[in-house]
């Protein structure tokens, strides 16, 4: 390491001084975040703080700290910090698994922490033939070269493990650029194409349909370029009363042609183009859906009927209406229909919510389903940056396994001539799990001191 | 049997493990040690049962789930990496003494677990946001972290414990000479702390798939989040003072200190003191 050439700007961004002051900062200011309440209504602010602190907050932009001018600023040095840092150090990495390992003076191998040295009792090619077939044996990969003092063997294992860190590093800028383009903010104020990313919510009734959603900062439509209806929404219970399942059953439609009808659960989204949906909250309403089949024709229609008012279904000949109804808190247990077809006197009769009630008529049977009307509440997300967040993760995982649990180990075997014997001098290094390598190199020595009958 | 009776069962031998590894702290016999050892695996023996009683009695509730889901159930569940932790870690590097300062973490999260009265210890359904694979692969990886992260945190206080006493410079062996030599406490706490952050690190990640599965977005900056984040910020100094500075001895064994008071305060404080998603603890 050359420090005198460095230009100082960039000694300042690659140091890891920065890197430790800057962890602290984003660790310490991190903590406000979570004492003070994020993004509720400024008059929150004014009524829990006094006015004086709430100006304060806002100042410093307390109230939405993580996306503050600050601390996004706090972020890019980090960015930069992790660049510079990786531009400066990984040149010299690749210089040191490049290095000629075979120039290495047998004096140096002497003084290496990890070094032996035997006399064979016999001639230097028996002995070179040895050491490649022991090596081998223990599956070193070797290379040798012969100087005016002997022969040197050469072999290493996972001098790539040296770039784990970086892997490490450069996962957390992937993570960091995923997020900014799968930032709404970005794609609103800075490409101008709010469609871009998103993060928004529909509510959207049953039988209706939607083309928009609308953002969750701004309230604003968004267009999504295609048509989402709701086909039914359910909740399940469990018997103690507990929520089981919310789903929804929904429809993407394009040019009105039906493109696909799928199941939405919390859990189990539905992507399309891009975009997820996500089974978020519920509504319901004071109507009905009824469904209504003559049995003998077997035509069917499927209407949305406000309470206490008359349908007519011109092609049945059917007049029906809901006269009554039974709840419990919003939810709607039975009700009360009438229904004619002008034949006769009109029947009336209670059914349960989503069971099917069979009406004798004059005409024919008529099979009646009713439902209460529920809204289902998409939370809906375009994140294109999110398989490069995955990617990011994925890849920090693995660069945390190879730094912290890999190393680049290094072994020498020097063959020279020592009157009518050999000597063979063994040494070895490794950048990390001393310990580790120490007992593979005292196993491998033993073997070598072993081998002289 | 069932599932409680085994998780007493389990905290009545931690409490004894705890009480023989403190004996054999104080009067230095080999034997005690070695029963303080054996009531620790019987107890994690009995505890891995218990586990898996509590798994088997929730199907048998017709609501089979994995025993991981609320604040109860991963009590014990950090109570049983601690303890398996710990013991992986006397067996392979002959730590001994070391258990009478991390079983008390193993014995007190059980004894809250069963004694608080803010903590249910019913089997409940779980509601539809808790129904993912991602939840379990989330709980696991997270708890295994803390584990290693409550011993790295007793490993530094004993470092400090005995670094206090060797700084008097006193020649008669004292309380704090059968803990292993200082060297060795603070190499095994580094080695805790970068298995803790491996484990850590696939914890946060888990836990933003999930979140983006469940709710589109991976990452929210709510209080659970952010803690847990500052957490893995604490290690990641930590680490990087040692490999980049040289720190070491002393000023290591604070960061795993305050590392652990931060996993404390993801874990505990989160729930007690703040609000956000993750307030399934205050149940
Ligand atoms: C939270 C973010 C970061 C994480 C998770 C991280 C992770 C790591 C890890 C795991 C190591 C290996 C440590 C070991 O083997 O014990 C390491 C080393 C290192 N990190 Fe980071 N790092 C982060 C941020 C930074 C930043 C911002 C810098 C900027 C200077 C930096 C500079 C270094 C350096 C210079 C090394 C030593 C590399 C070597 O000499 O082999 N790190 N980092």
């Amino acid at each position: 390491m050359t420090k005198s050439t460095k230009n100082p700007i960039l000694a300042f961004f690659s140091s890891v001084q920065l890197a430790l002051f800057l962890l602290f900062v984003l660790a310490a200011t991190s903590i406000i975040g979570t004492i003070i309440p994020q993004n509720s209504p400024a008059s929150f602010y004014a009524k829990q703080y006094g006015p004086q602190m709430a100006r304060f907050f806002e100042l410093l932009k307390l109230t939405d700290m993580y996306n503050s001018w600050w601390f996004l600023l706090l972020l890019l040095l980090f960015a930069i910090n992790l660049i510079v840092c990786s531009i400066d150090r990984i040149p010299q990495v690749i210089r040191i698994i490049k290095k000629d390992n075979l120039a290495i003076s047998p004096e140096r191998l002497q003084k290496m922490s990890l070094s032996s040295s035997f006399t064979w009792h016999t001639t230097i090619e028996m002995s070179v033939d040895r050491v490649h077939a022991i090596l081998t044996n223990e599956r070193w990969k070797t290379t040798q070269r012969d100087n005016e003092q002997g022969t040197l063997f050469f072999a290493e294992k996972g001098p790539w493990t040296r770039f784990g860190v970086y892997v490490v590093h450069i996962s957390i800028l992937i993570i960091l650029l995923g997020a900014v383009i799968g930032s709404s903010m970005i794609a609103k104020k800075v490409l101008h194409k709010p469609s871009f990313a998103f993060k928004g919510s529909v509510m959207i009734p049953e039988t209706r349909e939607s083309e928009v959603i609308y953002s969750f900062k701004s309230g604003q439509p968004i267009d999504l370029g295609f048509t989402v209806r709701c086909d039914f929404f359910d909740i399940e219970y469990y018997s103690n009363g507990m929520p089981k399942t919310y789903l929804s059953k929904v429809t993407v439609l394009e040019n009105d042609q039906e493109i696909l009808s799928t199941d939405i659960e919390v859990n189990a989204p539905l992507t399309y183009k891009g975009v997820t949906f996500y089974q978020s909250s519920y509504q319901p309403y004071q109507d009905f859906v009824v469904s209504l089949q003559n049995n003998r024709t077997n035509k069917q229609i499927k209407r949305v009927v406000p309470p206490a008012k008359q349908l007519e279904w011109q092609e049945g000949g059917i007049s029906f209406g809901i006269i009554n109804q039974e709840a419990k808190g919003k939810v709607t247990q039975r009700v009360k229909v009438w229904l004619t077809d002008n034949q006769g006197d009109p029947s009336t009769f209670w059914v349960n919510m989503g069971q099917e009630a069979m009406i004798e008529r004059p005409s024919g049977t008529y099979t009646f389903n009713a439902k209460q009307l529920y809204a289902t509440g998409l939370q809906v997300t375009k994140d294109p940056g999110v398989w490069l967040v995955y990617w990011g993760c994925i890849l920090m995982l693995v660069g945390l396994y190879i730094a912290f649990f890999m190393s680049h180990r290094k072994l020498f075997v020097f063959i020279q001539q020592k009157g009518k014997n050999t000597e063979i001098i063994v040494a070895g290094n490794t950048n990390k799990n001393k310990i580790g390598f120490e007992k593979t190199f005292n196993r491998l020595a033993t073997r070598f001191e072993a081998t002289d009958e | 049997m069932n599932s409680s009776q085994l998780f007493g069962i389990t905290m009545i031998a931690y409490l004894l493990s705890t009480a023989f590894y403190l004996a054999l702290f104080l009067f230095k016999n080999k034997k005690i040690g070695f029963i303080g050892m054996l009531l620790a695996a019987g107890g994690l023996l009995i505890q891995t049962i218990g586990i898996g009683m509590r798994w088997y009695e929730s199907y048998q509730m017709g609501i089979g789930h994995a025993p991981l889901t609320n604040m109860y159930e991963s009590l014990i569940f950090f109570s049983w990496c601690t303890a398996l932790f710990y013991l992986f870690m006397e067996i392979k590097y002959k730590a001994r003494i070391i258990g009478a300062f991390v079983m008390p973490f193993a014995f007190v999260s059980i004894a809250y677990a069963s004694f608080s009265d803010r903590i249910n210890d019913q089997i409940s359904p779980l509601i539809p946001a808790l129904q993912s694979n991602w939840l379990i692969a989330h709980v696991v990886t997270c708890f295994i972290g803390y584990g290693a992260f409550a011993v790295a945190g007793s490993l530094g206080f004993i470092y400090l414990l005995k670094a206090g006493t060797e700084q008097k410079r006193t020649a008669a062996p004292t309380l704090f000479s059968s803990l292993p030599e200082l060297k060795i406490i603070d190499d095994l706490t580094h080695k805790t702390i970068v298995f803790g952050f491996m484990w850590l690190s696939a914890g946060i990640i888990t836990g933003a798939i999930w979140a983006n599965e469940a709710w589109g977005t991976y990452w929210s900056w709510d209080p659970k989040e952010t803690w847990s984040i500052i957490t893995w910020f604490v290690y990641a100094i930590t680490l990087h003072a040692r490999f980049t500075r040289g720190w070491g001895g002393k000023r290591i064994a604070w960061l795993a200190i305050i590392g652990f008071v931060a996993v404390f305060f993801t874990y505990f404080g989160v729930n007690f003191f703040l609000s956000g998603l993750h307030s399934y603890g205050s149940s």
